[in-house]
């Protein structure tokens, strides 16, 4: 694991940082801590938020402090490296069809790619989560193919509906409530991220890598009456 | 089992069920949500001999006018200073009071504050959304927010006696200074930022809700920020865009983010600030992180005895 830099947030949280650009080896490191305060949560800890390069630890005042958080966090990191974690393969499907890929046209002219072409990359990519945000269920995916990178368009479109697969840049995500984006809309996915299984209500958690698989009308409209069954 | 049943009447925007919040699932993209005074809501419950977490309705600057259509039951308002009717009575909020079927009751905003808190002398029925009632408004999952006709029920309703004031003790206030820890990413402020930061007030603006405000003041801009990896954000961060204005974020604040976080507020104080008003000013005053741990401890531990002294006995 790399050294971190510890940093008070208010009373009552710790961020540890292991780097201030995004790598690997920083990634890497956030979910090995992440793993080692599951495993042997310290006094007052309560909740874990891990992020790209860094990783928020949220804490009882009335238990714990910054400075024995941090010589707790410390001595977790001194501890032999376990295995990094491979995280659970998902798989999410994704119906490609015109009227739920309104940018595809787009992201074919951007990268001089035909639209088959952009979707054969897409499915191509191996992507992990990295970090959730914005809303609810809301995974950040690294991993699109280099050929099909494009910037944010410059600006947001409302009301996308829930299930849209969206790109920017390196990144894709799947969205769990209708929202406004600004990230190219290429697919829909009739897979449930957000479940009503109380003992796993995400589909995904960080560290997870996802693969899409193409499907078509026909099958998203049997997926989306499954899962409204 | 004793139940009293309401309809709603009128509602203002951003007027939700909200119980203390759901935790622990922030890795997900879950704020825990839950009232924006969170001293408030606990004290109304416990106004009504409620457990401190239990559900009840945050009623905005908006207001809220309820008919109750059967049964009979005690309640307590508490929060900002808002004008509280039932039945025939009139009184300020801070209170506990009882209402009984036919009679209206009607919570709108008086000379200060943005949140009140109802709890109710029973169990609020509602949604749960990962085993909490708190209603997370940008997806409106939870126990929802109201809505004009939609139909309340409250199980186990109890009496518990005459019209009684609930003291408002100071540090259920609205608060215009304010503790901060600089940080986490004070890095990208110039000192003379920083001190502007500091010395300079600010106001609240209209563009306030469960997510955050949006505060009018000095311009506080970043130097080099535009490429920091998204980050956890927490209640309490101090955000500043890229056009130097800073929003704090509230109860139903996103749980990552890019733009750099001059300061995060203590969370006491938190509870305080939300009383304030679009326009009531607001100054930031630092403090080291272990100062604002003692401050914490220093805050549970005068809450304890106003919390043993309240409540019906």
């Amino acid at each position: 694991m790399l050294t971190p830099r510890f940093i008070a947030v208010a009373d009552h949280a710790l961020l540890v940082e292991f780097a201030s650009e995004i790598s690997d080896p920083a990634n890497a490191s956030v979910r090995a801590l992440d793993r080692a305060l599951a495993a042997d949560p310290p006094r007052g800890l309560r909740e874990v938020v891990p992020a790209y390069v860094n990783l928020l630890i949220d804490f009882d005042p009335l238990e714990s402090d910054h400075k024995t958080l941090e010589m707790a966090v410390q001595s977790l990191l001194k501890a032999p490296a376990t295995v990094p974690p491979t995280g659970t393969q998902r798989t999410v499907e994704v119906c490609y069809d015109a009227d739920f890929a309104p940018d595809l046209a787009a992201v074919a002219t951007a990268t001089g790619l035909d639209e088959a072409a952009v979707v054969n990359a897409h499915l191509a990519g191996d992507y992990r989560v990295f970090m959730f945000g914005f809303a609810p269920g809301y995974a950040y995916l690294a991993g699109v193919p280099p050929q099909i990178q494009v910037p944010r368009k410059a600006a947001p479109l409302r009301g996308i509906a829930a299930g849209s697969v969206l790109i920017a840049g390196p990144q894709c995500l799947v969205t769990t409530l209708t929202m406004p984006t600004g990230w190219s809309i290429i697919g829909r996915s009739p897979t449930q991220i957000l479940r009503t299984d109380p003992a796993r209500p995400f589909l995904f958690d960080v560290g997870d890598r996802v693969t899409f698989k193409r499907i078509d009308r026909a099958g998203f409209a049997r997926a989306e009456k499954a899962a409204r069954a | 089992m004793t139940e009293a049943r309401f309809r709603v009447i009128a509602t203002g925007p951003h007027v939700s069920v909200q119980d203390a919040g759901r935790f622990g699932q922030m890795r997900f993209g879950v704020p825990a949500s839950g009232p924006m005074d969170r001293t408030a809501h606990a004290i109304a419950n416990r106004a009504v001999a409620r457990p401190p977490e239990a559900a009840g309705i945050e009623v905005s600057r908006g207001g809220l006018v309820l008919e109750c259509l059967s049964g009979a039951v005690s309640l307590a308002v508490t929060g900002g200073g808002f004008i509280v009717e039932s039945g025939e009575a009139r009184a300020g909020s801070w209170v506990r009071t009882t209402i009984r079927a036919g009679q209206r009751l009607t919570i709108r905003p008086g000379h200060w504050g943005s949140w009140a808190y109802l709890a109710f002398a029973g169990a609020l029925v509602s949604p749960h959304w990962l085993g909490h009632a708190a209603t997370h408004s940008m997806s409106g999952l939870g126990g929802g927010k109201l809505t004009v006709g939609q139909e309340i029920l409250v199980t186990g309703a109890r009496l518990l006696g005459d019209e009684a004031k609930i003291p408002c003790p100071v540090f259920a206030r609205p608060l215009h200074r304010v503790h901060v820890v600089m940080g986490p990413q004070d890095r990208f402020f110039d000192s003379a930022t920083q001190a502007r930061f500091l010395h300079e007030p600010f106001s609240l603006t209209d563009a306030y809700d469960r997510m955050g405000v949006r505060l009018k003041g000095p311009p506080l801009m970043p130097v080099g920020a535009l490429s920091i990896p998204s980050e956890p954000i927490l209640r309490g961060s101090v955000q500043v865009a890229g056009d130097g204005v800073a929003t704090i974020l509230l109860a139903d604040h996103q749980t990552t983010g890019g733009y750099p976080k001059i300061a995060t507020i203590l969370s006491a104080d938190l509870d305080r600030l939300v009383q304030l008003r679009p326009r009531d000013r607001l100054r930031f005053c630092a403090v080291s992180a272990a100062e604002a741990v003692a401050r914490a401890r220093l805050h549970a531990a005068r809450i304890r005895p106003y919390f043993s002294a309240i409540g019906p006995r």
